[in-house]
């Protein structure tokens, strides 16, 4: 079907917040899920799909989510960071129900989930 | 529509496709599927990376992480370990991007830290099969931008002021060219993309092409409201036929969205686009052959002038521009020509593609700003001469261009420097010669490779060339006087004044380059009859030296049985000889060095 200018405009919006992902230096968000071993049998995948749906639900760009392996507190799997510019947030004991929560909490209006929190949990 | 949260580029070049990069494709995607995570990760097949090298090459976002040379039994790994449990398998990864245990980004290597991408911007960045990808990254806003804001004079100014210079090899001045185009009225006028790449070892287009093939159909519809044409061509080889395919998949998506056709943009200005295969002929790559190709016949130069832009394919004028040429236009537009003047060097602006063959580490594909110096490009990203060696020449320009030496490795890359040593910088393509490589062989294969193509229209080629590679032979085989050296000299300036098109005036450079720059090594060759790289087997001589202990598996292996216990006596005893080579009957195959002992090596070349 025949696109007008602002039917190229539509689609060059849309299609960019997919492929924004190869442009390494415009990112405003990284998610790290820990996805060693011990993250794996804690049930850090369900996780890290729930975080993926969450992200493509709400129609976020710029964000990365990324896995890394096990970073010695495997008692606290699964386990994620949050990277806002150069503030990290470490979310422990988690649950799909809760990755959801801190993507809409934390990513979309701005406010650390602190219960979920390392330093909350370990108190 | 999906979103995924890593994206694997896999490239889909000529190289790396012959590596098997779509088996690799189909390995990956029935592993996600097994792990259930194929709605998670997006599988994408761009264009060229340029590091050919390396290929296949895959590359995994948002990590940026550089695999290379990746088999299809690796595909398992890289899903189950990195894709899955986010651990980058390093024994894949490119050997630089892993340096300390600190794992670089692609972008971070040196291969590509270096270069400036302009042309080739896209290419290993986005799908080529898939116009939305392509629209993502501003494509088609030039074309908008020109339609609804700017007159076909204002374009032509635009990429005047850019400077930008034809990439094909002459370096005509683009917007001169367009100018020149737009000038000539007629009823019908044309567009034509020449993509006939012939040079051995360039294939910068037949990537653009096959990595980003928008850009060159915008660049036209662009071209084609600048100078006032309705119709344009695209000549390409058939022994391209992923660029072939891509291409016809991106005119079917521009004329599907209306990018092409009839009244674009509802602007009453209306451009169709049509491909033309050529059959791989070198001369097809001259204009006027070109156009002869396009129109049915049989692909000869015309004599020139009229020139195409006034009468170009069936008689109208046309313009012609390659295809490097046109991917940096949609660019110009939009950044400003002043942007794309602020690149480069005086007379030579913007960046350029080189091809890297031959002997260097990092074969491939480079784009960089002109300016650079040869050396930048041969050793800071081209990695230098591989195991070691050391680097005697380039030839750029492939067999129209010449060769430049160690002393040319600082001189800045431009068109007028490159002339001015007696190279050129033609289509980019760069061959690099080690310490090994004999001078009079490499003028040799070019001139095989010329008189080959050579259109047999005008004599000084048609004939010149022939004479030409006889004489050449008459060196390689140790035959050469010094009359011939005389004759070779002189009917290479000949067949350059009177050739008919630029297939033959260009014929004989890599003679004369060589002549000048390496006379010796032909002295060499006619004096004392002897190669000093050791390439000219028929000058070779092989000899057993003292070493020999007479053990005879030389003889053994001799194809000629011309090797025979008669020399001196080893052991008293036994009355052991050492064995000699009888030089009449030696076809100098190496068989007897290949099968002396290591611990011996009596064997040597002289």
């Amino acid at each position: 079907m025949k696109k007008s200018i602002a039917d190229l405009a539509k689609i060059r919006q849309e299609t960019l917040r997919k492929i924004q992902l190869r442009d390494k230096e415009d990112t405003n968000c990284r998610i790290v899920v820990g996805m060693g071993t011990c993250g794996i049998s804690a049930g850090a995948r369900p996780c890290l799909s729930a975080i993926v749906d969450e992200v493509h639900k709400r129609g976020l760009s710029n964000i990365q989510i990324v896995q890394t392996g096990c970073v010695g507190m495997c008692r606290l799997e699964p386990m994620f960071d949050v990277y806002v510019g150069n503030e990290k947030v470490t979310y422990v004991n988690m649950t799909p129900e809760k990755s959801r929560q801190v993507v809409v909490e934390h990513i979309v209006n701005k406010r650390v989930i602190q219960e979920y929190t390392i330093g909350e949990v370990e108190k | 529509m999906q979103f995924y949260r890593a994206h694997v580029l896999i490239c889909g070049g000529t190289g790396c496709v012959s590596s098997k990069s779509h088996e690799l494709k189909a390995e990956m995607e029935k592993e996600l599927k097994a792990l259930g995570i194929d709605n998670e990760v997006q599988i994408v097949m761009t264009g060229c990376f340029g590091l050919c090298e390396a290929g296949p090459i895959v590359i995994v976002y948002p990590e940026g992480t550089f695999y290379s040379q990746v088999k299809i039994k690796d595909a398992k790994r890289i899903v189950t370990e990195h894709l899955y449990k986010g651990r980058i398998v390093k024994d894949l990864l490119y050997y630089e991007s892993i340096q300390q245990d600190k794992i670089k980004a692609v972008n971070e290597v040196d291969f590509y830290a270096k270069q400036k991408r302009i042309a080739l911007a896209n290419c290993g960045v986005i799908d080529p099969e898939n116009i939305d990808e392509y629209i993502a990254l501003d494509g088609y806003q030039a074309l908008i931008k020109v339609l609804t804001q700017m007159k076909p004079e204002d374009v032509i100014e635009e990429i005047k002021l850019s400077e930008l210079r034809g990439r094909g090899g002459a370096g005509f001045p683009t917007g001169l060219k367009w100018d020149i185009a737009s000038q000539y009225k007629d009823d019908m006028k044309y567009v034509c993309c020449n993509a006939d790449e012939g040079d051995p070892g360039a294939f910068m287009d037949r990537s653009i092409l096959e990595g980003t093939p928008h850009s060159v159909l915008e660049a036209m519809a662009i071209a084609g409201y600048a100078t006032g044409a309705k119709k344009g061509y695209i000549y390409v080889r058939a022994e391209y036929p992923i660029a072939v395919k891509r291409l016809q998949i991106a005119i079917k998506q521009a004329k599907e969205y209306g990018l092409l056709g009839e009244d674009i943009f509802d602007t009453n200005f209306s451009f169709d686009i049509e491909i033309r295969l050529g059959a791989g002929a070198f001369v097809c790559g001259e204009e006027t052959a070109l156009i002869e190709s396009i129109e049915g016949k049989r692909g000869m130069p015309r004599t020139k002038p009229p020139f195409p832009a006034e009468k170009g394919i069936w008689g109208k004028p046309t313009l012609l521009n390659n295809v490097e040429t046109f991917a940096n236009i949609p660019l110009i537009i939009l950044k400003g020509g002043e942007w794309f003047s602020k690149i480069g060097i005086e007379g030579s602006k913007g960046t350029k593609v080189f091809a890297l063959g031959g002997k260097i580490k990092n074969t491939g594909l480079v784009e960089v700003p002109m300016g650079m110096t040869l050396r930048e490009v041969i050793y800071d990203i081209g990695g230098g001469c591989p195991n070691g060696k050391e680097f005697k020449a380039v030839q750029t320009g492939g067999p129209s261009g010449g060769c430049l030496t160690k002393e040319h490795l600082d001189t800045p890359i431009g068109y007028d420097n490159l002339v001015k040593l007696g190279s050129m910088m033609g289509s980019g393509g760069m061959i690099i010669m080690d310490e090994d490589t004999c001078m009079v062989d490499i003028a040799r294969y070019f001139l095989d490779f010329t008189c080959e193509e050579s259109c047999g229209k005008c004599t000084p080629c048609r004939e010149g060339t022939k004479r030409l590679k006889e004489l050449l032979d008459r060196f390689c085989t140790g035959k050469g006087t010094f009359e011939d050296l005389d004759r070779l000299e002189s009917l290479a300036y000949y067949i350059q004044d009177n050739s008919l098109c630029n297939l033959g005036q260009s014929a004989p450079n890599p003679v004369i380059s060589t002549l000048t720059h390496f006379r010796d090594e032909y002295l060499a060759h006619v004096v004392d009859r002897r190669c000093p790289t050791g390439v000219c087997k028929a000058l070779l001589q092989y000899t057993i030296t003292d070493k020999c202990i007479g053990c005879g598996s030389c003889a053994k292996v001799c194809p000629q049985e011309c090797i025979e216990p008669v020399g001196k006596v080893i052991n008293e005893k036994t009355n052991r000889r050492a064995y000699v080579i009888d030089h009449t009957k030696c076809i100098k195959c190496g068989a007897c060095i290949e099968a002396c002992p290591p611990k011996v090596s009596a064997i040597i070349t002289q």
